[in-house]
C-alpha cells in the first residue's frame, strides 16, 4: 500500500473556468519503473474482466459518474456515441476483446483506476513537464506538444504545462510526453467535471499510484 | 465564410449580440441554462438507450462538433434541439417497436390456444425485442400424420446453435 500521495489542483484557464466552474484537474507525482505488470496486477485485471459483464456495460451510461462525463462531452462538442468517454471506451474494448489485456504496469494502472472509479486518469513523464499542469484552450497557430507537433485548431481544450500543450482533452497525448521506458517519475492527472465527487477523483489517483508501487 | 473554429466561444451569436436598449443579456446565464437542458436531455437519452436495448434500428448519434472546445450559443442551441429531436424520434421508434412486440406476444397466446389456426407460424425472441434464439413454432404433431390429422402444437425452441458448430468427428485410430 502506498503511504502518502500529494494531490495537487492544477490551474484552469479563465475562459474555461468561467464556462465550467466545476472543471478541475487534479495531479500527483509518482515514482515509476515502467515495465511488465507483476502477477498480482495481471490477476486483478483477470478478476475485473470476469466481473465486467455486458449488462453492466449497457447500464453504465445511467450511472452518475459515467453520465457526468457523457454530459461534459456534449458540452464541449464531442459526441460520446462517436468518441467514447474513457470508461465507455474501456467497456467497449472489454466486450470486443473478451478480456482486459495486460500491456505494462503504467497502462494497466491507468486502466484499473479508470475502471474502478470511472474517472479517467492520464500519465505524463514528469521530466518533460515544465511547471504545473492545467487546462486551457489552444492558442492560434499552436501545435500539440511543441512547435514540431500536430497543429491544433484554435480553441481546443488541452491539458498543458506552463510552456506547451501536452494532450488534447480526452484524446491524443503529445508525442514524447507520455511515460517512456526510461521515465523515473511521472505525473498522474485526473480530470474532474461537474457531477463527479472529489472522493472519486482522489480514489482514482490513489488507486493508480498504489498499483504503480507494485512494480517489481 | 468564417470557419466555425475561427469563431470565439460566443462568436456566432448574432441574435444575442443585437443591443436592445434597456435590456441587458446575461449570456453566461443563457449558456448555463442551455447546458442544463443538454444535461437533462442526455440523461433521458441514456435512460431510453437502456430501455431500448437490445432492440436494433435506433440512431443515437447526434454528431460531433469538432471538440473538445467551447461551443458558441448558436451551437449549444443547435445541440439542444438535435438532442431533443433525437430523443423524440427514438421514443417514437421504441413506442412502435413495443406495440409490435405486444402484438407478437398476443399472437403467441393465440398460437398456444389454437395452433391449428396458425399453421407453420413462427415467433422469435427478436420479434419480442429480446436476445437469444428462442422461438415459438407451430408444427404438426408426429410429422406427416399430424398434418393429415390436423394435430398441431407449438414447439418452443430455446437453444442457440453452438458457436463452433457441431462437434468434429473423432480422429481415426
Amino acid at each position: 500500500m502506498i503511504d502518502e500521495l500529494d494531490l495537487q489542483h492544477g490551474w484552469v484557464a479563465g475562459e474555461l473556468a468561467a464556462e465550467f466552474p466545476q472543471l478541475r484537474l487534479v495531479h500527483a507525482r509518482v515514482e515509476v519503473q515502467p515495465g511488465k505488470s507483476p502477477r498480482s496486477v495481471k490477476e486483478r485485471l483477470r478478476f475485473l474482466s470476469d466481473r465486467f459483464t455486458g449488462s453492466k456495460a449497457v447500464a453504465m451510461r445511467q450511472q452518475p459518474i459515467p453520465q457526468a462525463y457523457r454530459v461534459f462531452f456534449r458540452h464541449v462538442g464531442l459526441d460520446p456515441d462517436l468518441q467514447r468517454t474513457p470508461i465507455e471506451g474501456i467497456a467497449l474494448e472489454r466486450m470486443r476483446a473478451g478480456h482486459f489485456k495486460s500491456r505494462n504496469i503504467v497502462d494497466d494502472a491507468l486502466l484499473i483506476a479508470t475502471l474502478e472509479t470511472s474517472v479517467p486518469v492520464y500519465a505524463f513523464d514528469a521530466a518533460r513537464l515544465e511547471g504545473e499542469p492545467g487546462l486551457r484552450l489552444s492558442h492560434p497557430g499552436e501545435s500539440l506538444g511543441g512547435p514540431h507537433g500536430r497543429p491544433l485548431p484554435r480553441g481546443q481544450v488541452v491539458i498543458a504545462d506552463e510552456s506547451r500543450s501536452l494532450a488534447i482533452l480526452f484524446a491524443d497525448v503529445a508525442e514524447g510526453h507520455g511515460v517512456l521506458p526510461s521515465s523515473e517519475e511521472m505525473v498522474l492527472v485526473a480530470v474532474q467535471v461537474k457531477g463527479v465527487p472529489d472522493v472519486s477523483v482522489e480514489e482514482a489517483l490513489w488507486c493508480a499510484a498504489d498499483i504503480l508501487q507494485e512494480a517489481p | 465564410m468564417r470557419d466555425v473554429l475561427e469563431l470565439g466561444p460566443v462568436g456566432a451569436v448574432a441574435p444575442f449580440q443585437l443591443p436592445v436598449p434597456g435590456i441587458e443579456v446575461d449570456e453566461l446565464a443563457i449558456r448555463r441554462s442551455l447546458r442544463e437542458q443538454i444535461a437533462k436531455l442526455e440523461s433521458e437519452l441514456a435512460s431510453l438507450f437502456c430501455s431500448a436495448y437490445p432492440r436494433k434500428g435506433f440512431d443515437w448519434e447526434v454528431g460531433s462538433r469538432r471538440g473538445p472546445r467551447l461551443l458558441s450559443l448558436v451551437e449549444l442551441e443547435e445541440l439542444r434541439d438535435e438532442l431533443a429531436a433525437k430523443l423524440q424520434h427514438n421514443r417514437r421508434v421504441l413506442g412502435d417497436k413495443t406495440y409490435t412486440e405486444e402484438m407478437y406476444r398476443a399472437r403467441i397466446e393465440e398460437m398456444i390456444l389454437e395452433p391449428e389456426k396458425h399453421k407453420w407460424e413462427r415467433v422469435t425472441n427478436a420479434d419480442l425485442g429480446e436476445t437469444g434464439c428462442k422461438n415459438w413454432h407451430v408444427r404438426p404433431r408426429f410429422g406427416v400424420i399430424g398434418m393429415l390429422m390436423n394435430w398441431w402444437r407449438v414447439k418452443i425452441s430455446s437453444g442457440c446453435p453452438l458457436a463452433k458448430g457441431p462437434r468434429p468427428p473423432l480422429p481415426e485410430q
